[in-house]
């Protein structure tokens, strides 16, 4: 559905527009020249990003949190980290963000939590994105049979019950990093592709097609040379959109024990540990629950931004 | 339309032998053994190989799936490993909390989003439609079993200590038994799925009836002197919720996810829950049982909204 937004080829008479009051010299500028420069003057974009590389930053320098605060991520305080009834202490100057139910310092988990957040997040994208980009560009360039049994699979792909398919995949394999990211592009690539094959299916009629074709080109090398630079804008789109979807599911599956398995920190397993103490401590839901919201926050926020950047008619501007 | 439901029923059937193979594959063909896992650590060698033969485990595939695909068709699910009980059974308990949980959070998330959405489309750019958009980004991004959490937190527990005690911390009270104390343990659970859904519902509507509302025969229908009310609502509303019904539609599998999150989070024993405590005791029967029992509603449910939508807007048909 929100590919049909993308239809608009040739930003630059609006570009034009845009440009008026500067009085520079028409110069030419591409789409995506265009589109960074809105997105650069875009102030929620510039926020949402800067959200964005703190949380990436945290995730990398997690062992400097550990080293500052002095607490490995997975080392339990029975003495000081737990009160004498064997509940989480509150935040304190120990414990900035006090501790979990087994006396482990909840900051330092939580700046490990980010870095399995953000990797499961790029990489299930990513994965994602490859295996739906691969089907829709054939599926839309062969078109014919190959087009008629790839959308069908599509089909089917997007009417399946997700989690629960992820949840008997899990119960067989045992959880693992691997099979979160595996489960979560498995079922995710369907749309990905239906998005992608919409666009092949309007530039492989244009003449630089026809004429890469005449001067003999593979359609390999049609697909990768000339066809997929001119999809790209809408698959980055959706995949800025993709990723706080990705992490949403991540820590779902962790939440429901189905993700990475404990003692890895991961922000859904927090979650999901603080359930049986909500009455005694707020902290250990309101602190991941924070990261969390603000993780998928921020890539949504740029997420939009980036569409309003690639297509200004759509999103926020529209009227 | 008669043939457009014979191939939307064509394609449900399709799915559903699919997801018979599939959920098949996984729990029969994939590399382990389910007469081992389901005899138990203490099984001899003697127990396996009769548990083997009576699961006709070792005939061959195809007989196998033959046996499971008319067992499942007879409404013979099998048997709970540990108690015994008929699947069949297990899940009928659990379908009137399940259907009372999804059936309110749709109505409650539908008119919500859709009021919304309306709202802020006839005063594109006010205060109500900015709030209204901030709002529907931040519940967008709220993954349900964090804001199932927090609502546990702020409003039943700050609530109840504060001397308010409105909604019970979860548990399902039959309708026929109490109606009122139905809806009260529901109340949660409804605003917690119907929150975080709503919020697509309102981007969407939004969209598509500023979309609509630009249209030639609109501007027909108002140069007629027809209310603005009655513009929107009748004359815009119609078209504009098309795409609401495709994501409707997309949504119903997903629904399938919120619930067993939601289900979780305040302890109602619905399907979703079921499935949970199944995997955590690696109870196959009831697994399998539930995973195809929710993939067929789910698909039963998909065909109903398509034939809905193809009486909302002609033009589906068509195609």
């Amino acid at each position: 559905m929100t590919g049909s937004t993308f239809v608009d080829e040739h930003p630059a008479p609006a570009a034009a527009r845009d440009g008026g009051p500067a009085r520079v010299a028409v110069e030419g500028r591409g789409p995506w020249r265009l589109a960074w420069e809105r997105l650069r003057r875009d102030r929620v974009a510039m926020i949402s990003a800067a959200v964005i590389a703190g949380i990436v930053l945290v995730a990398v320098f997690a062992p400097l949190v550990a080293a500052v605060t002095g607490h490995p991520p997975d080392t339990q305080y029975r003495e000081n980290g737990l009160t004498p009834d064997g509940l989480p202490v509150r935040p304190s100057t120990t414990f900035w963000f006090g501790t979990d139910d087994l006396g482990r310092d909840l900051l330092v988990r939580i700046a490990y939590g980010a870095r399995i957040s953000l990797l499961v997040g790029v990489a299930a994208t990513g994965l994602t994105v490859v295996i739906g980009v691969a089907v829709g560009l054939a599926a839309g360039y062969f078109g014919g049979l190959v087009d008629s049994v790839l959308a069908r699979i599509v089909d089917v792909a997007l009417s399946f019950p997700f989690l629960l398919f992820a949840i008997s995949l899990v119960s067989i394999t045992g959880p693992s990093l691997t099979i979160t990211v595996f489960v979560i592009a498995m079922f995710a690539w369907a749309s990905v592709a239906r998005i992608v094959r919409g666009q092949v299916l309007s530039v492989r009629e244009k003449e630089y097609v026809e004429a890469a074709r005449s001067l003999g080109a593979s359609s390999l090398r049609i697909m990768v040379i000339d066809v997929l630079p001119n999809v790209l804008a809408p698959v980055i789109v959706y995949t800025t959109l993709l990723i706080p979807t990705v992490i949403v599911i991540e820590a779902t599956l962790s939440f429901l024990g189905l993700g990475t398995p404990p003692p890895t920190a991961t922000w859904g397993g927090m979650l999901n540990d603080s359930v049986n103490y909500y009455r005694e401590a707020w902290w250990f839901i309101v602190f991941p629950g924070l990261a969390l919201l603000a993780t998928t926050l921020a890539f949504n926020l740029f997420g939009d931004s980036v569409r309003d950047a690639f297509d200004p008619r759509a999103g926020r501007g529209s009227t | 339309m008669t043939r457009f439901l014979v191939r939307r029923t064509l394609l449900g059937l399709v799915v559903l032998w699919l997801i018979s193979v599939l959920v098949f594959t996984i729990f029969y063909v994939a590399p382990h053994d389910v007469a081992r896992t389901l005899a138990g650590r203490q099984a001899t060698p003697q127990t396996v190989e009769l548990i083997r033969h009576r699961l006709g485990l070792d005939q061959s595939l195809l007989h196998q799936y033959w046996t499971f695909v008319t067992n499942a068709l007879h409404g013979d699910l099998g048997y709970d490993y540990y108690h015994g009980v008929a699947v069949t059974s297990i899940i009928a308990d659990a379908i009137p909390k399940t259907l009372s949980l999804a059936l309110g959070a749709s109505v409650l998330w539908l008119s919500l989003g859709v009021l919304n959405g309306v709202l802020s489309a006839v005063r594109p750019r006010s205060l109500a439609d900015r709030s209204l958009t901030a709002a529907s980004l931040f519940f967008y991004s709220m993954p349900t079993f964090l804001l199932g959490l927090l609502l546990l937190y702020f409003v039943y527990y700050r609530l109840t200590v504060a001397g308010f005690a409105w909604f019970p911390a979860g548990g399902y009270v039959p309708l026929t038994e109490d109606p009122l104390g139905w809806a009260r343990s529901l109340v949660l659970p409804w605003l917690t799925l119907a929150l975080v859904l709503a919020a697509t519902y309102t981007r969407l509507t939004r969209g598509a009836l500023l979309d609509v509302l630009g249209e030639d025969y609109i501007r027909t229908a108002r140069a007629k002197g027809i209310t603005e009310r009655r513009v929107t609502l009748v004359h815009g509303l119609r078209s504009a919720l098309t795409p609401v019904a495709t994501q409707f539609g997309i949504d119903l599998g997903g629904l399938i996810g919120g619930v067993v999150v939601v289900e979780t989070v305040f302890s109602i024993d619905g399907l979703g829950r079921e499935a949970i405590t199944a995997i955590n005791q690696q109870d196959l029967p009831v697994i399998i049982g539930i995973v195809l029992f929710a993939s067929t509603a789910v698909v039963v449910a998909n065909i109903l909204v398509d034939v809905a939508y193809a009486v909302l807007d002609p033009r589906v048909r068509l195609n």
